[in-house]
């Protein structure tokens, strides 16, 4: 119900940009207006919700230790797992952000006969969505090409290794490939899977479909419509140097490629997508694990009502005098 | 209450319903055995908290305040100001469920509710209906949810359903911690008065007396005494323990069940004799006379309110530093939240074993070292005389307490000591130790006796590695260094894996203590016959 209420937005996007370009013949505005729009709702969603994060203060330091710390010399420490200051600590979120390091301990738990109760590593997930993550980011820098003018020497370097297979015409990234698969796994497990098609909320599904939507799309125009590149660089350069030109004759698949990245960009900052974000700066992680080492200040820290000594001597002065427990006041 | 019996229990599917998880209707009646009594009003009203009245959660009118959606809703707005954690954790999710199967209680029960995940959005549906565009605008669509009393009814529910063991929280690929939701979802129920009393009535008796267990100076003195001449029964060792004495070099503060009941009982033993084995200059205080806070399970403000006592005692004391017992969720706070509430501890000196001279650099600032920590230290030195024989009766695996695992990463030091008091020692499966460590399930105030179906099913996964090894390599006893397990794990072994008994740290290192003028040892400080001292011997390994 969630996965086909997503589809029905993803339908009525995909009709909107049909009938806009295809029809109605409003080149400008999906080529030109709407992505400015994107980005700018973008920029602004994020520095708002970033500073709705950041204004909220971290009261305490709830690291969770995922590994021996360090204590004393003869035990030794896991420095990675249970950072003891802050350098350590870049390379826990180092491993997390580039590595997905907590979702590669998955294990999958089952109700084995003989009521044995077993927990098997499970890294199926992890796989998933390292190998969409990266394609993700590696597809994401290969567009530099569209808009820098000349093209940087690393851009080129990383088409080259992602045309590793020289097959197909024209040559088949593989990135390409994999975004594409790793996306239908992702989006397989939320159908298939009775827990978590369980939890999935339609805002799940409309992730997955808006980046495969992006990512079909790009894909019909480089193998099967090829549309002509020229004229869309011409077309990105004009929108980075803030001197807008619609080329002629680009065709319909560019614009529902341009679209769907438009409406990515303009929900991004309202939507889960912002685990982004949030993974930087998830407390149990992101501090080191030095808590009675060096002390966290917590900048609201409430006065609280507490019961003194003085008070609990006085209720107790009888019963402390006649076990002979020292008292304060004679 | 636990009539059903393992095969029973285990009727489980881990395949969710038909029925949407946004109905949030509960069937108390129907699951009784799963639920914890709500708090007494007397205890609210002692700790001054709002709505202290008598009600159960069967009732249909569960007496809330009237304006109940608007305190609620402006708590929650409140909490997402101050902590920023708060805020990451509603907005981060994905909702990949690689949390799901990692939490005992859905294991243990296969209600889709007692995954991680679910359990966050019980809040979570509510912070997208009422805090985002997004949910103001679409509702339902965007994962909202409509704040209604049924809501708050399943809040009471899974949010007193879930120990904060933080398992969940290793697994998850942003770190979120369910033990975070889950102490603000009570938090705020917290402004409209739903507490369990399992929680309350040792909230209210730590604020008055000093302790969870409610005991007053005199008595405290009492027990201390007793378990003194205990010891001296077993090993012909007089101690004397004092209480309250001022110039004492260190404090030492223990988890109140330890000197109350059995089997933590033994565990103090253990400390006591360890201490006078190495002429250590400490005292106890009457006052300070809880590790423990379930402040925890209440409310920020509650943590420091109770914590409160540890370093006034200390000062007033005139010690130099402070030395913690085997307790699990005080090691959280003591480790997480003492310093930074009440603290700086500028009073106090820079922790320094007496003994070996060993400066405890972890413990710099907050100056309160975990007794493990200190004992590991001694052993280090060759500052104890052991005798580990005296353990061999026993096949020993070692149980690692959530808080300690997973707040501290106190893994290796208790592991050292076990290792050098016990001649048979035996790790449970490695996804079921260490920081993938299983719950006692009785935790965070579910330790209660009404609940016990639900301490059951939770148990399933510590109870199930138990048994492994149990059967194994005849594991006849589970160590551990947390008072809540010691209380909680026995009815669970005893249904999940039979013959296996619980203990602590301590109680094995005293066991193996050779004193100077000991009496002949020929039982543990439980009373159980040494290895060769049995009457009739042979007739306890059997079935290993």
């Amino acid at each position: 119900m969630n996965g086909l209420s997503a589809l029905i937005v993803v339908a009525v996007l995909l009709g909107t940009v049909w009938l806009g370009t295809g029809i109605a013949g409003q080149e400008l505005l999906f080529g030109v207006v709407i992505p400015y729009a994107a980005i700018a709702v973008f920029l602004l969603g994020l520095v708002y919700r970033i500073l709705c994060w950041a204004r909220a203060p971290v009261p305490f330091k709830i690291t969770t230790s995922c590994g021996q710390h360090q204590s004393l010399p003869w035990i030794k420490a896991n420095k990675l797992e249970s950072p003891p200051d802050a350098k350590w600590t870049v390379g826990r979120m180092a491993l997390e952000i580039l590595f997905f390091r907590s979702l590669f301990r998955n294990t999958k738990a089952e109700l084995a006969p003989g009521q044995r109760l077993i927990h098997q590593s499970d890294r199926l997930l992890w796989l998933g969505a390292l190998a969409f993550h990266w394609s993700f980011l590696i597809i994401f820098l290969r567009h530099l090409r569209f808009f820098l003018e000349p093209v940087p020497v690393f851009v080129q370097g990383l088409e080259r290794v992602d045309e590793l297979f020289q097959v197909a015409v024209p040559t088949l990234f593989l990135t390409d490939v994999v975004i594409v698969a790793a996306l239908l796994y992702l989006l397989g497990r939320r159908f298939f899977n009775p827990l978590v098609r369980y939890i999935s909320l339609a805002s799940d599904y409309l992730a997955l479909y808006l980046v495969l939507a992006v990512a079909l799309s790009g894909i019909l125009m480089r193998y099967f419509t090829r549309v002509d590149l020229l004229a869309v660089k011409q077309l990105a350069l004009g929108l980075v140097t803030l001197r807008p030109a619609v080329p002629e004759g680009i065709g319909l698949a560019f614009y529902v490629h341009v679209f769907f990245v438009s409406v990515l960009f303009a929900y991004f900052p309202f939507s889960k997508l912002m685990h982004m974000g949030g993974v930087f700066l998830s407390p149990t992680r992101n501090m080191p694990n030095d808590n009675r080492k060096r002390r966290h200040v917590n900048p609201i820290n409430p006065e609280v009502e507490v019961h003194t000594y003085a008070q609990w001597e006085e209720e107790f002065k009888d019963k402390l005098e006649g076990a002979g427990i020292p008292l304060d006041r004679g | 209450m636990a009539t059903k019996t393992p095969e029973e229990l285990l009727q489980i599917t881990y395949r969710p319903p038909a029925r949407d998880w946004r109905d949030p209707r509960v069937d108390f009646e129907a699951k009784r055995g799963t639920w914890s009594y709500p708090g007494a009003a007397k205890n609210l009203e002692y700790m001054g908290f709002p709505n202290p009245r008598e009600w159960s959660p069967t009732d249909a009118d569960w007496k809330l305040p009237e304006n109940w959606k608007e305190i609620i809703q402006k708590g929650f707005k409140d909490r997402l100001g101050k902590y920023r954690s708060l805020q990451i954790f509603m907005d981060t999710c994905v909702r990949c469920g690689a949390c799901a199967d990692k939490c005992h209680f859905f294991l243990g029960s296969g209600d889709p509710k007692n995954m991680p995940v679910l359990r966050a959005e019980l809040l979570r549906s509510i912070y997208r209906n009422d805090f985002t565009t997004a949910g103001k605008i679409l509702g339902r669509l965007a994962g909202g949810r409509e704040l209604t009393e049924d809501v708050l009814k399943e809040w009471f529910y899974y949010f007193y359903q879930c120990t904060e063991c933080r398992r969940c929280s290793v697994f998850c690929p942003y770190g979120i911690d369910t033990a975070e939701i889950t102490m603000f979802a009570r938090e705020l129920m917290n402004l409209v008065g739903l507490n369990i009393n399992w929680v309350m009535e040792p909230v209210a008796n730590c604020q008055r007396t000093g302790n969870h267990m409610g005991i007053q100076p005199h008595t405290f003195k009492d027990n201390v005494d007793f378990l003194a001449d205990e010891l001296e029964e077993v090993t012909g060792i007089k101690v004397n323990p004092s209480i309250n004495r001022k110039g004492a070099e260190l404090l030492f503060v223990v988890p109140s069940a330890d000197y109350f009941a059995d089997p933590g009982i033994y565990t103090f033993m253990g400390y006591l004799l360890l201490f006078e084995h190495i002429g250590l200059d400490y005292t106890l205080s009457a006052y300070a006379s809880e590790g423990g806070n379930f402040g925890l399970f209440t409310s920020h403000e509650t943590i420091k309110r109770l914590n409160y006592k540890i370093y006034a005692e200390a000062k007033r004391l005139g010690v130099k530093w402070i030395l913690g017992g085997e307790c699990g969720h005080m090691w959280r706070v003591v480790h997480q939240y003492m310093d930074t509430m009440n603290g700086p501890a500028d009073f106090l000196e820079f922790p320094v074993s007496p003994l070996t001279g060993t400066r405890f650099e972890n413990a710099a600032s907050t100056k309160t070292v975990h007794i493990t920590e200190f004992t590991s230290d001694l052993i280090q030195h060759g500052k104890l005389r052991l005798d580990p024989s005296r353990n061999d009766h026993r096949k020993v695996t070692f149980h690692d307490s959530c808080n300690p695992a997973r707040a501290l990463g106190l893994l290796e030091e208790p592991r050292h000591v076990l290792r050098t008091v016990c001649n048979h020692f035996y790790e449970m499966p490695e996804n079921t130790i260490r920081e993938e460590t299983f719950c006692c399930a009785g935790g965070a105030g579910l330790g209660n006796d009404e609940n016990m179906e639900m301490r059951l099913r939770g148990g399933l996964p510590r109870g199930n590695a138990l048994r492994h090894v149990r059967d194994k390599h005849g594991v006849n006893l589970m160590a551990c260094i947390c008072a809540i397990d010691r209380a909680t794990l026995p009815p669970l072994a005893e249904y999940w894996a039979p013959g296996v008994e619980i203990s602590g740290v301590h109680e094995l290192v005293a066991n193996a203590l050779v004193m100077e003028g000991e009496a002949d040892r020929k039982t543990d400080l439980r009373g159980d016959p040494l290895a060769g001292m049995e009457a009739g011997q042979n007739s306890e390994d059997d079935d290993a």
